[in-house]
């Protein structure tokens, strides 16, 4: 009950554009969920499955990974690993939320689920924090109705659904972070970390485990430490010819 | 085979796993007071995290490239995105051209 004020006032604070957004993104995301449904039972598992695990563990690759390493007679353990590896980005997702978004308190546990690679973009976007709250608490539920409901379908519905790729759904999900990490582009010092990250983690994709690229693009953010033109102090060596 | 007790479980440490991964960040951030410099760095950390998945997921499928529909439609929401376009049309823009360039076969 306290969610559903608490969501009242969330609407109000957001801007139309982006709750627009932010409800298309939680309908592609359920597009999405009804080709994970469908794939799971078709590889064997159970009806239920697939909306357990999108309900508990709510991070679409993992799982995706999760189902098709455990269908191809791979070993538990390898999957979860392999998923973890793949989910190790929410601590640094965590580290950059600005304390407040997550308060302690009852709503906590919530929140720290509600996490994700979306929810965390639309807040970091938003310029203060009753928005980024608005905008991470509304994506978040938005997810976690919509990722496990599409799964439930898609597993109900089986063999009929394949490919969410025909609708190009899966150009979404690259264009909504690209989309809403721009602005934080014009620092020269970000933009070349993210460049050097990009780099970093498509060097790496054909000879790493999924997850693994990203993380190691963190590496690039030591550019972020290389001194500017936009540094407001110019080093002397900048003068020099 | 794929419902044995042992895939459960595994799905359950996943979950477990995950869920402290997301809780590691916000507790340590309301624990320990970062200076202003430090909240910087982590804040483009994140940022260096979301721009190499926006290219892994956007170029890459497996350990290879996704073929061009794919890019091709995230770059047009990129542009429009850069021209200040309404964050809805930017995302229904990408996967349109998705859709329309594999409509013509090009993969």
């Amino acid at each position: 009950m306290f969610i559903i004020i608490d969501m009242r006032s969330i609407w109000r604070t957001l801007d139309p554009g982006i709750l627009r957004g932010i409800a298309l993104v939680c309908l592609s995301v359920g597009a999405i969920g009804v080709s994970y449904g469908a794939i799971a039972v078709t590889k064997g598992f159970p009806l239920w499955f697939p909306v357990l695990s999108a309900l508990v563990v709510l991070a679409g690759a993992s799982e995706f990974l999760f189902v098709g390493i455990i269908a191809a007679g791979g070993n538990p353990i390898t999957a979860v690993l392999v998923g973890l590896l793949v989910n190790a980005r929410h601590l640094p997702y965590g580290l950059a939320l600005p304390p407040g978004v997550v308060r302690p308190g009852w709503q906590r546990f919530l929140a720290t689920h509600l996490m994700n690679d979306e929810s965390v973009v639309l807040a970091l976007a938003e310029p203060d924090l009753p928005r980024q709250r608005a905008a991470y608490w509304t994506c978040g539920l938005g997810m976690l109705v919509c990722w496990p409901a599409g799964a439930l379908v898609g597993a109900l519905a089986g063999n009929f659904v394949h490919d969410t790729d025909a609708l190009g759904l899966d150009a979404m999900f690259p264009a909504v972070i690209l989309a809403l990490i721009l602005p934080a582009m014009k620092d020269l010092g970000v933009r070349h970390a993210a460049l050097g990250g990009c780099v970093i983690a498509l060097v790496s994709v054909p000879f790493t485990p999924p997850g693994l690229p990203e993380l190691l693009a963190l590496g690039a953010v030591a550019l972020k430490l290389l001194p500017t033109r936009d540094d407001r102090t110019p080093r002397p060596e900048e003068a020099a010819p | 085979m794929t419902s044995r007790p042992t895939v459960v479980i595994a799905l359950l440490v996943l979950s477990a796993g995950t869920f402290a991964f997301r809780f590691a960040g916000p507790a340590l951030r309301s624990r320990f007071s970062f200076p202003k410099r430090a909240e910087d760095l982590l804040g483009a950390a994140a940022i260096v995290l979301l721009a190499s998945l926006v290219a892994t997921t956007a170029l890459t499928s497996g350990h290879g490239f996704s073929g061009f529909a794919r890019p091709a439609g995230v770059l047009v929401g990129g542009v429009l995105a850069a021209r200040k376009t309404p964050f809805l049309v930017v995302v229904i823009a990408a996967a349109a051209t998705t859709a329309i360039l594999r409509l013509l076969h090009v993969s």
